[in-house]
């Protein structure tokens, strides 16, 4: 199916400071619209368009053949997700059964942000971060470029895109500044809480 | 980087290279304990190993307006000092890797010690790279390419704009992070292109030329267009540096 590019769920300068409205902007009109593009022409060649994006990026995991219907797939997935894993005034250690899990699951709500900066920031290259439910338990994982938890039957509930676009026009190298800054004011646990009621 | 620091920087001798380094970010100089007025060095594991960061043969602001100031700062103050620091650091407990030279360890990639073989592909790469990567750019650059170089390059793809193109392409598919190289490999010249700090030389392949395609390295001025950075890249190319690579990786 044509998967149609969202629009952000909130105004492209409603991160600031955090995140600018000319990152935004790019990130989201130019980065994030040209993989939705490709993706809808390469689903069409491949044959595949009557299969859900999801159902694609599962199917063609790990196939080098499929490699780059698989890297814009993923990348359009992972982009619309990664808006919802943000919102204004978010971050902060959340309450409620969320932050019970995490307690349960990894010690302590800086535990978790302990591991969650330090797969953030090891991904090498470009990547992402994530929390994901994995057979239940809560756990922090990294993915190389484009790969998403999907591909391993993981539920992703939170992530973080590492690219360097998506943080080098407000804080250039300073890579970790912005997991910080994710984790204090950006993170929004409301999306964890309705991806852990939907798994 | 100025006139001033790269001169101070290049008559140094090793006895004060630490001093030198208090230029570099991660380390930083800081007063001793309390009564002692003198300051000192405050040495950061790894940073003081055999791997220095190279000045950058020219000024910060040299490759304009194809390449920024402000990105040749954060790429080389900061992207390039950081795999310094992290290659040091990796091998400072390997007192006989430390003998070897960056390229070494690279091409033996595969032998180095597996705890560490990851941080130094990662890191070792990132330090030879733009290492080459920044002498084979010049403020004097562009034009075609001179010497054997020109002739061996018509000789296997056609033309010089057959080439560029081929180059061009390697650079615009490497998705993510990576680089597009021209490589001797078997004797022959060829367009690859590597993932994240990949060096050729750890496929046995030498690296005549080669283009930094990490957002970072185009990303303040170029945005998302990596395409446009790739075309406007051959203004600042080093044709005779280049040529003088691949004069030395064929005798
Ligand atoms: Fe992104
Ligand atoms: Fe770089």
């Amino acid at each position: 199916m044509a998967y149609a590019l969202p629009d952000l769920p909130y105004d492209y300068s409603a991160l600031e400071p955090h995140i600018s409205k000319t990152t935004l902007e790019f990130h989201h009109d130019k980065h994030h619209n040209k993989y939705v593009n490709t993706y809808n022409e390469l689903v069409k060649e491949a044959g595949m368009d009557d299969k859900s994006i999801e159902e694609v990026i599962k199917a063609i995991a790990g196939d080098s053949s499929q490699q780059k219907l698989f890297n814009n797939a993923a990348q359009a997935w992972n982009h619309t997700f990664f808006w919802n894993s943000l919102k204004p005034g978010g971050g902060g250690e959340p309450s409620g059964e969320v932050g019970d899990k995490i307690k349960a699951d990894f010690g302590s709500f800086d535990k978790f942000k302990e591991e969650f900066s330090t797969a953030a920031s090891t991904q090498f290259g470009s990547g992402w971060a994530w929390l994901v439910l994995d057979g239940g338990s809560l756990k922090v994982v990294k993915t190389p470029n484009a790969v998403n938890p999907l591909v391993d039957g993981q539920t992703p509930l939170l992530t973080l895109d590492v690219w360097e676009h998506a943080y080098y026009l407000d804080y250039q190298n300073a890579r970790a500044k912005f997991i910080e800054t994710f984790l204090s004011s950006l993170a929004n646990w409301d999306f964890v809480k309705e991806n852990m009621a939907k798994a | 980087m100025s006139v001033d620091r790269r001169q101070f920087l290049f008559f140094l001798g090793a006895s004060a290279r630490a001093m030198a380094l208090s230029a570099v970010p991660g380390c930083t100089a800081t007063a001793t304990v309390a009564g002692n007025s003198r300051s000192k060095m405050e040495f950061v594991p790894g940073e003081n190993g055999p791997f220095e960061l190279p000045p950058l043969p020219y000024d910060y602001d040299a490759l304009e307006p194809y390449i920024d100031a402000e990105t040749m700062r954060f790429h080389h103050d900061k992207h390039h000092a950081g795999y310094t620091r992290n290659l040091n650091s990796a091998i400072s407990s390997y007192p006989e890797l430390q003998e070897k030279s960056a390229e070494e360890l690279l091409r033996n990639i595969e032998s180095i010690p597996e705890e560490i073989r990851k941080t130094v592909r990662q890191n070792g790469g990132g330090y030879v790279n733009h290492k080459m990567f920044w002498e084979i750019m010049s403020p004097d650059g562009g034009g075609v390419p001179t010497g054997a170089i020109a002739a061996a390059i018509d000789d296997r793809f056609g033309s010089f704009e057959a080439f560029k193109e081929e180059f061009e392409t390697a650079g615009k598919t490497r998705f993510g992070s990576g680089w597009a190289w021209l490589v001797l490999k078997d004797g022959n010249l060829e367009v690859i292109n590597t993932l994240n700090q990949n060096s050729p030389l750890m496929d046995g392949n030498y690296p005549i030329m080669g283009n930094d395609v990490w957002e970072h390295a185009y990303y303040l001025k170029y945005r998302n267009d990596r395409g446009e950075y790739l075309r406007q890249w051959w203004n600042v190319v080093n044709w005779e540096e280049i040529d003088r690579r691949y004069e030395m990786a064929i005798a």
